[in-house]
């Protein structure tokens, strides 16, 4: 399966020029930029791991750009998502978010159905990956650790 | 006409001379103001058709009582202080009326309205009455709950930022079983749309009742969240006969696990307001469906226009609220709609006659509403959907997603690409407006489903004439 969270997980994974011309989209509206990574990708899993703070002062994209392929390095077993965050009145939330890198295998999801009375159900989302230990989850075949 | 006894002397007197007109009147901040449209009946003066209209949405009765004067009813009589002809309408006049604060009771809609629509569109010296805008002062604001999540927690919760939320509803809009009805949302929903929603008159009814719905609709929603690692949604109807049934439904539905519930415009102010303290309470987004406004919003000389029932919606604390797709099946002046979506959005809506916002208005906090554009739209229009409406929007693609030639999946895949690749195409700076049908081509190239989509609609338009159009058009500077 493919998870499909994030402003473009529809589309071609983005080259490294497409991601550049969303980085200055974002810094061109005054837009802070953060990095996370994750290998827990549940749905509600809303704290990533940081990649240090927001770069609230790196006004460049291409310096952004390095950042993000730093932490691609860092963490290939996994993703990584790029945020941009509005502080301006009103909004202070998040304003684009789009994964940029992925594991090579995405096992997805179980979903556990307990039954409850009246018919009723009980769901559980695990992710198949996330069994292992963090940082021991999507090895690659190929045996390289995350 | 100053001089009390002279006043108060019982008998019949013009509303202009009773004090319901005053043309040096300037309203305070704390006045409430509306804007109607009148239309006289002919040999009506217009002042004191606008008089008459303050009168009767206040204090005034049709002859002189002399109780009045055990109040302080200068202060309590709405003052019409402006009448201003329509431009290019003849006999038609907007008139300006100020109620002060103290009229009203605190966070009640059905007290505002109680006043301000209440006896007055049935009065006869009127050939036609219509409430084209009001601005709510702060103080009044205040002394509301306002939209339960708001545009800012619905995205957080969702965990989708940067573009508009893609939904459907479910078709046939009656007559599905549970199950065959759950099939629906879930292949919608794996396809990639976020929500799916229940319609407006799907209650529950001998086909389904609303259980079993509940019950297959989750099942959807879950098993299509796992399918994609993604928030999803379906919108459950909660409206019945009472709140107590009501209220029922909607705690069945947070102990399934919904995300969002839904109701319907016919229930009510009051129960509107109900529900949204029940969703501000129970962590739900509550979805309203303008389900019966086209009634007395449609007709430009009668009625109350949508941006006000906009405004009261936001006030009484829905999130979600269907606010006209331009583009789509349902009636729709573009520079109208989009005064709709500047009240639902805006922290302060700024006056703009042409889209038919009379005043300026300081939202004070009020949480943002996401509109919500349904009704005969597809993937093809995404360029015009995104360029009129912006990103933060419902678009809903009902017969776009479920009418899909290659099956439901396809058709809810087909609008998430053709989204998702508009959205990374503005934000790159491309011109939607000239090159949005190449966009849409390009992305085509890889995506048979979007290819699909494009050959089965590229002729459906709906390109009628509006009935709610603008009055003021931009006039060109000399300069």
């Amino acid at each position: 399966m493919r998870i499909t969270q994030g402003s473009f997980s529809f589309l071609p994974d983005l080259t490294d020029a497409e991601i550049l011309a969303q980085l200055q989209y974002a810094l061109d509206r005054g837009w802070a930029i953060s990095i996370e990574a994750t290998d827990d990708p549940h749905p509600r899993n809303y704290y990533w791991d940081m990649w240090g703070n927001p770069l609230f002062d790196l006004r460049d994209a291409a310096g952004v750009m390095r950042e993000v392929n730093a932490c691609r390095r860092a963490r290939p077993n996994g993703y990584v998502r790029v945020n941009a965050f509005d502080s301006t009145p009103g909004f202070e939330t998040t304003r684009l978010s789009f994964i940029v890198h992925r594991p090579s295998d995405e096992p997805g999801f179980a979903l556990t159905r307990t039954e409850d009375a009246g018919r009723r159900i009980r769901y559980t989302i695990t992710s198949y990956a996330a069994g292992a230990p963090a940082g021991r989850r999507y090895r690659s075949r190929d045996g390289d650790a995350g | 006409m100053r001089d009390s006894a002279e006043r108060y002397r019982s008998g019949v007197m013009p509303y202009a001379q009773m004090g319901y007109w005053d043309s040096d009147y300037a309203p305070k901040d704390t006045d409430v103001i509306a804007v109607f449209r009148i239309t006289p009946q002919d040999g009506v003066d217009p002042v004191e058709a606008a008089a008459a209209v303050a009168g009767e949405s206040s204090t005034a009765t049709w002859t002189v009582v002399w109780t009045d004067r055990l109040t302080a009813c200068e202060r309590y009589r709405a003052k019409a202080y402006r009448v201003d002809a329509v431009p290019g309408s003849a006999g038609q006049f907007f008139a300006y009326i100020a109620y002060e604060l103290d009229l009203f009771e605190e966070g009640s809609i059905a007290n505002l309205t109680a006043s301000i629509i209440g006896n007055v569109f049935g009065f006869k010296p009127l050939r036609a009455l219509r409430l084209e805008d009001m601005r709510i002062p702060v103080a009044y604001l205040k002394t509301f709950q306002g939209p339960a999540t708001g545009i800012v927690v619905e995205r957080e919760r969702l965990d989708k930022f940067g573009r508009p939320l893609l939904g459907a509803t479910t078709k046939p809009k009656l007559g599905l079983s549970g199950k065959n009805y759950g099939r629906v949302v879930y292949e919608a929903l794996k396809g990639g749309l976020d929500f799916v929603k229940d319609d407006e008159n799907i209650n529950s009814q001998p086909f389904m009742h609303w259980r079993d719905r509940f019950l297959y609709c989750m099942e959807a929603v879950n098993k299509a969240s796992a399918a994609t690692g993604e928030v999803k949604g379906h919108y459950l109807n909660v409206t019945a006969a009472t709140m107590e049934d009501m209220y029922e439904r909607a705690d069945f539905a947070k102990e399934l696990g919904s995300c969002i519930v839904m109701i319907d415009l016919v229930i009510g102010y009051t129960a509107i307001q109900s529900m949204a303290k029940w969703a501000r309470r129970n962590d739900m987004i509550l979805h309203l469906h303008r389900a019966g406004h086209s009634t007395y919003t449609r007709q430009k000389t009668h009625g109350v226009s949508f941006r006000v029932i906009a405004k009261w919606m936001r006030m009484a604390g829905v999130d979600h609220l269907h606010a006209g797709t331009i583009v789509g099946k349902l009636e729709g002046d573009p520079h109208v709609i989009q005064g709709i979506y500047s009240v639902c959005r805006d922290a302060h809506t700024a006056k703009n006659l042409q889209q038919g916002l009379f005043f300026d208005q300081d939202w004070a906090g009020l949480r943002k509403l996401m509109p919500v554009a349904s009704g005969g739209i597809h993937a093809g229009q995404m360029h015009q959907l995104i360029a009129y409406l912006g990103e933060d929007v419902v678009l809903q693609f009902g017969g776009g997603t479920i009418g899909h030639p290659m099956g439901i999946q396809a058709g809810a895949t087909a609008n998430r690409v053709a989204l998702e690749a508009m959205i990374k195409a503005r934000n790159e700076g491309r011109d939607l407006w000239a090159e949005g049908p190449q966009i849409l081509a390009d992305a085509a190239k890889w995506c048979a489903p979007l290819a699909a989509a494009l050959t089965t609609w590229k002729d459906v338009t709906f390109d009628y004439a509006s009935t709610d159009t603008a009055d003021f058009v931009p006039t060109a500077t000399t300069a």
